[in-house]
C-alpha cells in the first residue's frame, strides 16, 4: 500500500506516522506537502497530529483551508482512505469530513497519558481485525480532545455504526470516570458514513511498537491493511 | 539623559564605562553604550564567574565541542552526536511565569538546533516556594502550563525534569530548562561568521521593544518591590515560528548551506553579531535599517538590545543565498539578508546609509573579567553542629512513611508530567516517573538517558558536598537506568556574586562539582550561570542543578525504577548510615533544614554505578531504583506504588528503625531481582566490593516491614499519587 503523510505547517507527529508506516508496517510512504494539490497515486492519506499554525485560532480551523484540504476532500469522496489523528482529527472536523466538533478538555488542560479505548465497532477498514469490546491501550496527548456533537446527529451517527472508539476502564466499561476530556458518550474516535475515513484522538502510531509501552494501535493500521488486501 | 546617568541605567559601572572609552579611543555613543551594557552583563559575560568556571574539566575523548558554543556536543558512536544544555530563565518566569517558562523553553531549543541537531527531549527543573503560598501556586501552575504550551507545540517531548518546594525560593522561584537534541555528526555548525564576504540574515519574527534590556535588567539585578513594574522586559513566545525555523534550518543544513548559525537570545541581535564574528575571527557590517520592525519608529539601539524571540542568524555564501531565502520562503519564515562578514575585528553598524556603531566584536563579546572576593559564611558552624539524633522518633512508623509519601518534595510529580507530551517523536522507552529517562535512538542499538538534579538543602549546609553529591546522584539515575554516564550541563543558580558569601558558596560548589566530574570522567560539556537569584536581600540555597548525560550500548537493556512482578527478591546496594541531616524527614517531621548532609566515598559510588551498569547489561535486574530523599522508605514505597505489587522486607541492622527508613546515606540504590539471577548479582557485587543487603521479596498488596508496619498498597498510591493535585487546589492538610 502507498501511504502519503500530510505536512502541515506546525505538524509535529508527521515524522512519527511516516517512521511507524515505513518501518513498522513496511509499506511506502511520502511526506504530501500542504501546498500541494494533487494526491493521486495514494492509498491512505494520514492527516497526523500537531499543532498546525500553532492552533493559535480555534485547532485545525486554519489548516483545513491548505491547499492540499480539497485534494483531500476529493479523495475520500471518491473512497480513499483517510486517518486523522489528534490535530488531524481536528482538521477532519473542521473541514467537514466528520461530523462534530471538539472543545477544551474540561479539565482545562492539556492531558498526556495512556488511556483505555474500547472498539465499538469491526464494520469499518480500520477495526475489522479487532474484536467488539476489545480494549486498546493507546496514548492521547491534546489539550482540545472534548468532542461534541448534537444529540440527533449523534444517534445517527450510532444508528450508522460511526461510533468506532470510546474511553473505557481496562476492563471495557464505558463510564464518565474513563473519559479523559470530557466526550460526549466517552467518543474516542469516529468514522464517515462509508467508514473510509477516521478521525481519532489517541494516538496509534505511539502505541505501535512494545518498547513504547503498547503495541494495540497495530490493529488499527493492520486492519486497514487487511481491508485493502496489502501485502505485509 | 546624560551619559553618566545612562550606563548606570544600564547597570554598567563607572570602571567599565572608562573600559569602554579606553578601548574605542573615544566617548560610546548610545548605540554602542547599549551594545556593551547588555554583552558586558553578568548573563552575557560571565565576568564573575569566569575565573572559577575554568576549574572544569571540559575534555574528553567523547567531547566533539566544549563549552563555548551554543552547547556541548558528544559523539554517543554509530555516527551520531547529542546536543545538549541547560539554562535558566528565573526571573523573567517569576515576573511572568506562563511567558518566562515558555519562552525559557524556546531560547534552549533554538541552542540545540543552532548546532545542527534535531532536539529529541526536553527537561525541566524547577524550584520554588511553599506550595501553602498562594503566590506559589500561581507561579507553578504558569509555568508548567507555559513549557507545556512551547514544548508541546514544537513537538518535543518533555520527558523528565524535578521539583521542589522550599521556602528559600519563595520569591525568587528557578525555572531551570534543559534541551537534547541528536544530529548525524557530519552536520554540527557552529556559530562563526569566519569567511570574509559571506552574508548574514535575519530569520524568523520581526523585532519588536519587547524584552529591551532582559540580560542587564532582568537577570543580573536582585529582586526587589519594583520587580513587577519589569514585566514589559519579559518576552511573548511564539512556538509556531519557532517550530518552522527548526525544519527550515535543518532542511538547510541537510542541503550543506550554511558556514554558520546562531539564535538570538539575550542580547538580541547585538550578541549574535558581535558572538560570531568574534568566534570567526572576522568583522561585519550590519545594515540595521533593514531590520524588520514589529513596531514603526524604533530606534537603532532599540534594534541592537531587542530580545525578541524566534529570531536566527544565518550565515551562507552569495551562492548560496537565492536557495537559503528559498526554504525560508517555503516555510513561511521572513529572511532579510543584512550583514557582509568583513576582513579585521570591526563590528560595524549601518543605519540608512550612516555608520551608527563601530565597535571591535572580540572586545564587545569577550568582555571583563573580575576576581571576587569569597568569605566562608557564618551560618555554616551554626547548622552543622544541628544533631538530628537528639529529636524524638515518630511513634508510628507506618503513618510516618504515608506521611513522607505526601510530602510536596516526594509525592509523584504526575500532574506536571501529563501536561507535558512526553512521547512525541516515538523514541521515549522509559517514561516519566522512573529514575531517568531513557530515549532510543532511531537507526541505531544505542539508548540516551537523562537526568536532572539538585538537593539544594545539603549545597546550602555544605556547598561543596552538596555539589558533589548533584553529580553523584545525577549519575547514579542514569545508572539505575543501565546507562554509563558520559557528560553533563549544569545550571549554576546563586545569589549576589559581589556579596563574598555567595561567591563562596559559588566557589565551593564548582570545586564540589569539579571534583564530581574528574571521579566519574563526565566533562561539562557547558551550561549557564545565573546569578542574582535574591529577593530582599535573601539568596536563594546555591543550587548547581545537573544535568546528566547516560549512553545505553543496547537500549534493550534499560531498567526501570519500579517493582515489576512478584516472586522477586528485592535488593538493597550500598550500606545505609546515620544520616538524617539535611533529610526531607527532618523538614517534614521537625522543619528543619540543619545538620550535616550524608557524607560521599566517591569509590564506593563508582562501584556502585558500576554494578547497576553491569548487571543491567547481563540482564539480572527486574528494576533498580536510586535512594534520595526520603531514603530507603519511599524508594520501596515508589517500587510498589509505581509497579503495582508489594513486598515484604525485613530490615536488620543496628540503627533505629526510622534511621534505617529515612537516612538519606548516599550511594545506595534499591533493586528487585529473579531468584535465578541473585548469585549472578551477588558476584557481580562482590566484586566491585559493593555491599548487599537481600531485603526481602515481592508480593502481596501491602509494603510489609517485618515486625515495623504493613501499609496498604491503595492506602500508599492514594497519598502518593493526589498529594500534589490536592496541594496546588490549595486544600490544607
Amino acid at each position: 500500500m502507498k501511504f502519503g503523510v500530510v505536512v502541515f505547517p506546525g505538524s509535529n507527529c508527521d515524522h512519527d506516522c511516516h517512521y511507524v508506516i515505513r518501518e513498522v508496517l513496511g509499506q511506502d510512504v511520502d511526506y504530501v506537502w500542504h501546498g500541494s494539490t494533487d494526491v493521486r497515486g495514494y492509498d491512505c492519506l494520514v492527516l497526523p497530529g500537531g499543532f498546525s499554525y500553532g492552533d493559535y485560532l480555534r485547532t485545525g480551523a486554519v489548516a483545513r483551508f491548505s491547499p492540499v484540504m480539497k485534494a483531500v476532500e476529493e479523495f475520500a469522496a471518491a473512497g480513499g482512505y483517510v486517518i486523522g489523528i489528534c490535530n488531524g482529527f481536528q482538521i477532519l472536523l473542521e473541514a467537514g469530513l466528520l461530523p462534530g466538533a471538539m472543545m477544551r478538555n474540561t479539565g482545562l488542560k492539556f492531558v498526556c497519558r495512556f488511556v483505555d479505548i474500547r472498539v465499538e465497532t469491526t464494520s469499518t477498514p480500520w477495526t475489522n481485525s479487532a474484536k467488539v469490546g476489545e480494549v486498546l491501550s493507546i496514548p492521547i496527548a491534546h489539550n482540545e480532545g472534548n468532542y461534541q456533537v448534537p444529540p440527533d446527529a449523534l444517534e445517527e451517527m450510532k444508528r450508522r455504526g460511526q461510533v468506532v472508539f470510546r474511553y473505557s476502564s481496562p476492563e471495557g466499561s464505558v463510564l464518565p470516570e474513563f473519559c479523559p476530556n470530557g466526550s460526549n458518550e466517552n467518543i474516542a474516535g469516529i468514522c464517515s458514513r462509508e467508514g473510509n475515513v477516521l478521525g481519532m484522538m489517541p494516538h496509534p502510531e505511539r502505541a505501535s511498537e512494545a518498547e513504547l509501552g503498547s503495541s494495540d494501535g497495530l490493529v488499527i493500521w493492520n486492519s486497514l491493511l487487511a481491508h485493502c488486501g496489502a501485502s505485509v | 539623559m546624560a551619559l553618566a546617568e545612562l550606563y548606570e541605567e544600564l547597570g554598567l559601572t563607572g570602571e567599565e564605562y572608562e573600559r569602554i572609552r579606553e578601548i574605542l579611543g573615544r566617548e560610546p555613543n548610545n548605540v554602542e553604550l547599549g551594545m556593551f551594557s547588555v554583552m558586558w552583563s553578568e548573563h552575557c559575560s560571565y565576568k564573575s564567574s569566569k575565573e572559577q568556571l575554568r576549574k572544569l574539566p571540559t575534555e574528553g575523548p567523547r567531547i566533539l565541542m566544549g563549552p563555548g558554543e551554543n552547547a556541548g556536543v558528544v559523539d554517543i558512536g554509530d555516527g551520531l552526536a547529542v546536543v545538549f544544555k541547560l539554562e535558566s530563565h528565573n526571573h523573567p518566569s517569576a515576573v511572568e511565569p506562563f511567558q518566562g517558562a515558555a519562552t525559557g523553553v524556546g531560547g534552549i531549543v533554538r541552542d540545540i538546533f543552532t548546532m545542527g541537531a534535531r532536539p529529541i527531549a526536553g527537561l525541566d527543573p524547577l524550584r520554588f516556594g511553599s506550595l501553602e503560598s498562594p503566590r506559589t501556586r500561581y507561579l507553578f501552575d504558569g509555568v508548567v502550563a507555559g513549557i507545556a504550551s512551547y514544548g508541546n507545540c514544537l513537538g518535543i517531548p518533555t520527558v523528565a525534569g524535578d521539583v521542589y518546594f522550599e521556602e528559600a525560593y519563595e520569591e525568587n522561584p528557578l525555572i531551570n530548562v534543559m534541551c537534547a537534541g541528536i544530529m548525524p555528526k557530519d552536520r554540527l555548525i557552529l556559530g562563526r561568521a569566519s569567511e570574509p564576504g559571506s552574508v548574514g540574515i535575519l530569520i524568523g519574527s520581526s523585532t519588536g521593544r519587547d524584552g529591551i534590556g532582559g540580560v542587564s535588567v532582568l537577570a543580573s539585578q536582585e529582586f526587589d518591590e519594583t520587580s513587577a513594574a519589569k514585566r514589559p522586559s519579559v518576552q511573548v513566545g511564539d512556538p509556531f515560528t519557532e517550530k518552522l525555523e527548526i525544519e527550515a534550518c535543518l532542511e538547510m543544513l541537510d542541503r550543506g548551506l550554511l558556514l554558520g548559525l546562531q539564535d538570538l537570545g539575550g542580547a538580541g541581535l547585538t550578541c549574535a553579531t558581535c558572538e560570531t564574528a568574534e568566534r570567526g575571527g572576522c568583522g561585519m557590517d550590519v545594515d540595521i535599517s533593514k531590520v524588520p520592525q514589529r513596531e514603526r519608529g524604533m530606534e537603532p539601539i532599540e534594534i541592537m538590545m531587542s530580545e525578541s524571540q524566534e529570531r536566527m542568524f544565518a550565515l551562507c555564501s552569495e551562492a548560496d543565498l537565492p536557495e537559503v531565502l528559498g526554504i525560508c520562503e517555503k516555510w513561511g519564515l521572513d529572511a532579510t539578508p543584512l550583514a557582509k562578514v568583513t576582513e579585521g575585528d570591526t563590528l560595524r553598524l549601518f543605519w540608512e546609509g550612516e555608520v551608527v556603531a563601530e565597535v571591535p566584536a572580540s572586545a564587545l563579546a569577550q568582555g571583563p573579567e573580575y576576581h571576587r572576593d569569597a568569605e566562608r559564611p557564618s551560618y555554616l558552624d551554626e547548622v552543622a553542629s544541628f544533631d538530628p539524633g537528639r529529636l524524638p522518633p515518630p511513634e508510628d512508623l507506618g503513618g510516618a512513611v504515608l506521611r513522607m509519601l505526601g510530602s510536596a518534595n516526594i509525592c509523584s510529580r504526575r500532574w506536571v508530567y501529563e501536561q507535558y507530551d512526553h512521547m512525541v517523536r516515538v523514541n521515549t522507552v522509559v517514561l516519566p516517573g522512573s529514575d531517568a529517562a531513557v530515549l532510543r535512538v532511531k537507526g541505531s542499538r544505542r539508548a540516551i538517558a537523562l537526568t536532572c538534579d539538585c538537593n539544594g538543602r545539603y549545597c546550602y549546609l555544605d556547598p561543596r558536598l552538596g555539589a558533589e553529591i548533584a553529580v553523584a546522584e545525577s549519575a547514579r539515575n542514569v545508572a539505575c537506568s543501565g546507562a554509563v554516564p558520559i557528560a553533563l550541563t549544569n545550571c549554576l543558580n546563586f545569589g549576589n556574586p559581589e556579596k563574598p558569601a555567595i561567591f563562596w558558596q559559588f566557589c565551593e560548589s564548582v570545586e564540589g562539582l569539579a571534583e564530581g566530574c574528574r571521579q566519574l570522567e563526565t566533562p561539562v560539556v557547558g551550561g549557564n550561570v545565573s546569578f542574582y537569584n535574591e529577593s530582599f536581600g535573601e539568596a536563594i540555597y546555591p543550587t548547581p542543578v545537573i544535568g546528566m548525560l547516560g549512553l545505553l550500548e543496547d537500549e534493550d537493556n534499560r531498567v526501570v525504577s519500579a517493582f515489576k512482578r512478584e516472586g522477586d527478591h528485592v535488593v538493597l546496594l550500598g550500606d545505609t548510615r546515620d544520616e538524617l541531616g539535611g533529610s526531607e524527614y527532618l523538614k517534614v517531621f521537625h522543619a528543619e533544614v540543619a545538620g550535616k548532609p550524608p557524607s560521599l566515598d566517591w569509590d564506593s559510588e563508582k562501584a556502585l554505578q558500576k554494578c547497576l551498569v553491569q548487571a543491567a547489561a547481563r540482564g539480572l535486574l527486574t528494576s533498580a531504583h536510586d535512594l534520595s530523599e526520603g531514603g530507603l522508605a519511599v524508594a520501596l514505597a515508589e517500587a510498589c506504588i509505581i509497579g503495582g505489587t508489594g513486598a515484604h522486607v525485613d530490615l536488620v541492622g543496628v540503627l533505629p528503625p526510622h534511621v534505617t527508613l529515612f537516612s538519606e546515606s548516599q550511594s545506595r540504590a534499591l533493586v528487585s531481582v529473579a531468584p535465578s539471577m541473585l548469585a549472578d548479582l551477588q558476584d557481580v557485587a562482590g566484586d566491585l566490593g559493593v555491599p548487599l543487603h537481600v531485603l526481602g521479596t515481592t508480593g502481596g498488596t501491602a509494603l510489609e516491614v517485618k515486625g515495623l508496619f504493613e501499609i496498604g498498597l491503595d492506602d500508599m498510591r492514594d497519598v502518593y499519587e493526589t498529594s500534589l493535585e490536592k496541594m496546588i487546589a490549595g486544600a490544607h492538610h
